[in-house]
């Protein structure tokens, strides 16, 4: 049985001050300040080379700072690294388990390392691995790989977890799977840090989101605050052949609160998508536009992220 | 800030088997036995090596010498006569031109140009053992064929001992090579590719000690190193007959302090690194010279005296020489006490600077 976690101390999980990382001239992390309370699943959301890795490897102590203060379940690296590491469960962006072991080895090896064991058969029956116990790694799918990563993550019964873009690459049933196995975690008031560039995954699973970009945090709030700052609950999207439209004749069609470009397409933020479309339409009409594409959906943390940085995520 | 408070939670009771350090000893195992490669590498190879040099060179009568003598010289067809009383040498006929070419291509070892019937030109390559022979040979024969008498009577006994063949030098020679390239790439190659893999900065990221990975690496090695030394002298012992006149434990022994100062310097390899190349590359880097010097094939006394000093110290020249006194001569502990102390000093050298120089993340 996982220990009962419901008596917390008051001590945050993480709180970070003044965090500073640079690799000769690049600035991986530009002036971090951060706190994540106990229990909660806080996600660092941000294109690649936003700095998410170092951030986190940082937490970990597995990277020295070079200028801040990291303060893990009240503890620092500098003082107290061997009570830390007893206490959190950590996934890697790419680390390869021994293809030679089996699942069941692995987790044991990985249990072996810490004073608080829970039995390996029930951590596999947490990643839902049971029919692969006895198989190796090497012989694991991708999504099979990742939630061993989780068992080994797991295995110490650890407080707080540092998840760095643990479903990349996956296909989406692998990618529903961990979700699942994470808000386990939740369930268990264990905190969750995870790295992402899904906006849908740090949508669904976060309670907290810190949007980051070139080592800076750029906006910090629930997906719903975060989503709130669009003004708007809809995003029309659209790209046009022929003349191109002035953004002052679009901004005053019905219904629309915002409009910017963003990789040469015109972006709405929408109060109402059935007053602005037939406007949109009868104002290409008349300027003789054609569109080549047009796309509404309900505005999410990915349209934040382009509001704030005029980047989309996954272009980095 | 409030401090948080101490872990108070009591420690999961744990069996032996559940230890950190029988845990990170049995993965080695297991990524040892599990790759099929590595297996033969370590047990096939070896004994392939020894039978087939111990084949080449096993013990037999000196073979028969070829001498070729050229015709139509005035004292030609008495040389041929000579010479062909003595049962070592083959002797044939040859134009000038053609004797020198095998001459040149080794299928004759000495041309004899009996010029006139008082001079005779031996040509032959005096940097081939076989020609110094056949040159001995052939004038001895000539020379007694034209009368010379020898003044002292001689009797030849031949000694053909186990112990003084050559596969008997080679075995302990390659069980010396063997347990070098086994602890040096056994050691060095899991390292690195850990390292490669993430998988070693994952380690650190737990509670797990770093004496105990590193220690792990060498229990697995001591125990397949029995394995080792066994199958190899085993081997050498049933299809050779290779002696074991010394102490057993002195050669158990030798072979532990050997196995240990090669993890050491494997790990000292295997210390920075990121690369599988990089290591292969740094990893032959060390061992050619211990190839070449050591004595595994030949003896390293062939060497000029002035690298006499540098090759002693080498650690796989005094397992070598350790292994083939204990053997061969039945030296104990106290013989091998210089060949202990080097490897000793080797060991102590390398672990520390290998944990303190270690790329852990």
């Amino acid at each position: 049985m996982a220990t009962d976690r419901t008596v917390t101390s008051s001590t945050p999980a993480l709180s970070i001050r003044g965090l500073e990382k640079r690799y000769g001239d690049v600035v991986a992390v530009a002036g971090i300040d951060l706190e994540v309370p106990r229990g909660e699943c806080f996600g660092l959301l941000g294109p690649n080379g936003a700095g998410k890795t170092t951030m986190i490897e940082i937490c970990e102590g597995l990277t020295d700072p070079d200028a801040g203060e990291v303060r893990v379940l009240g503890m620092t690296h500098r003082r107290e690294a061997a009570a830390i590491r007893e206490r959190i469960g950590i996934s890697l962006q790419e680390t390869q388990l021994t293809e030679k072991l089996t699942v069941e080895e692995t987790i044991a090896l990985f249990r072996s390392f810490y004073r608080h064991r829970r039995p390996v058969a029930e951590v596999i029956a947490a990643v839902q691995l049971g029919e692969k116990a006895k198989s190796r790694v090497g012989q694991l799918s991708g999504g099979q790989k990742q939630r061993l990563a989780l068992a080994c993550a797991l295995v110490g019964d650890p407080d707080l977890f540092f998840l760095d873009e643990p479903t990349t690459g996956l296909d989406p049933q692998s990618r529903r799977q961990l979700w699942d196995l994470i808000e386990n975690f939740k369930a268990e008031r264990r905190t969750v840090i995870i790295t992402t560039h899904y906006m849908d995954e740090a949508e669904q699973l976060c309670d907290r989101v810190a949007i980051v970009d070139h080592g800076k945090i750029i906006a910090l709030g629930t997906p719903r605050q975060l989503i709130a700052m669009l003004g708007s609950e809809h995003v029309v999207e659209f790209g046009l052949e022929g003349f191109q439209i002035e953004d002052d004749d679009l901004a005053v069609l019905p219904g629309v609160t915002k409009v910017r470009r963003a990789d040469g397409r015109y972006q709405f933020d929408v109060a109402h998508v059935h007053l602005t479309i037939p406007a949109l339409l009868a104002l290409l009409k008349t300027r003789q536009s054609e569109l080549t594409e047009l796309t509404t959906h309900t505005a999410t943390l990915e349209d934040v992220f382009v509001h704030l940085t005029g980047r989309h995520l996954r272009d980095g | 800030m409030a401090e948080s408070p101490p872990d108070q939670r009591p420690p999961t009771p744990r069996s032996w088997r559940e230890s950190p350090i029988v845990q990170l000893t049995l993965a080695r195992y297991r990524e040892f036995y599990r790759e099929p490669e590595a297996l033969f590498w370590t047990f096939v190879f070896p004994l392939l090596m020894a039978a087939g040099l111990g084949l080449a060179f096993r013990s037999r009568p000196p073979e028969v010498v070829k001498v070729a003598v050229v015709r139509e010289l005035e004292g030609s067809s008495a040389a041929y006569d000579g010479l062909a009383r003595d049962p070592q040498l083959d002797v044939h006929f040859v134009d000038d031109s053609a004797g020198h070419r095998e001459l040149r291509t080794g299928k004759v070892a000495l041309l004899v140009i009996p010029a006139t019937r008082e001079s005779i030109e031996y040509r032959f390559d005096d940097t081939r053992p076989e020609a110094i022979t056949a040159r001995r040979l052939a004038n001895d024969a000539l020379q007694r064929a034209r009368g010379r008498t020898d003044p002292v009577a001689v009797q030849e006994s031949f000694v053909r001992d186990r112990g003084s063949r050559y596969i008997d030098f080679l075995v302990p020679g390659l069980l010396g090579m063997n347990l070098m390239s086994s602890s040096m790439w056994g050691i060095g190659f899991s390292v690195v590719d850990q390292r490669r893999k993430r998988l070693l900065k994952r380690f650190v990221a737990t509670p797990m000690s770093r004496s105990h990975y590193l220690a792990s690496f060498v229990l697995a090695r001591l125990s397949l190193l029995v394995i080792e030394v066994v199958v190899l002298v085993g081997f050498g012992a049933f299809l050779f007959g290779v002696p074991l006149r010394g102490p057993l434990a002195a050669l158990g022994l030798a072979s532990l302090l050997g196995s240990l100062a090669f993890g050491g310097v494997g790990l000292l390899v295997a210390a920075r690194p990121k690369t599988i190349e990089a290591a292969s590359g740094l990893m032959n880097l060390s061992m050619l010279p211990m190839w070449v010097l050591s004595g595994v094939f030949f003896s390293s006394s062939n060497f000029p005296d002035a690298m006499q000093p540098f090759i002693q110290a080498l650690p796989l020249t005094a397992l070598n020489d350790a292994l083939r006194a204990n053997m061969l001569e039945g030296a104990g502990f106290r013989e091998m006490g210089s060949e202990f102390l080097v490897m000793g000093a080797w060991l102590v050298l390398s672990f520390p600077i290998a944990v303190k120089i270690f790329r852990w993340k």
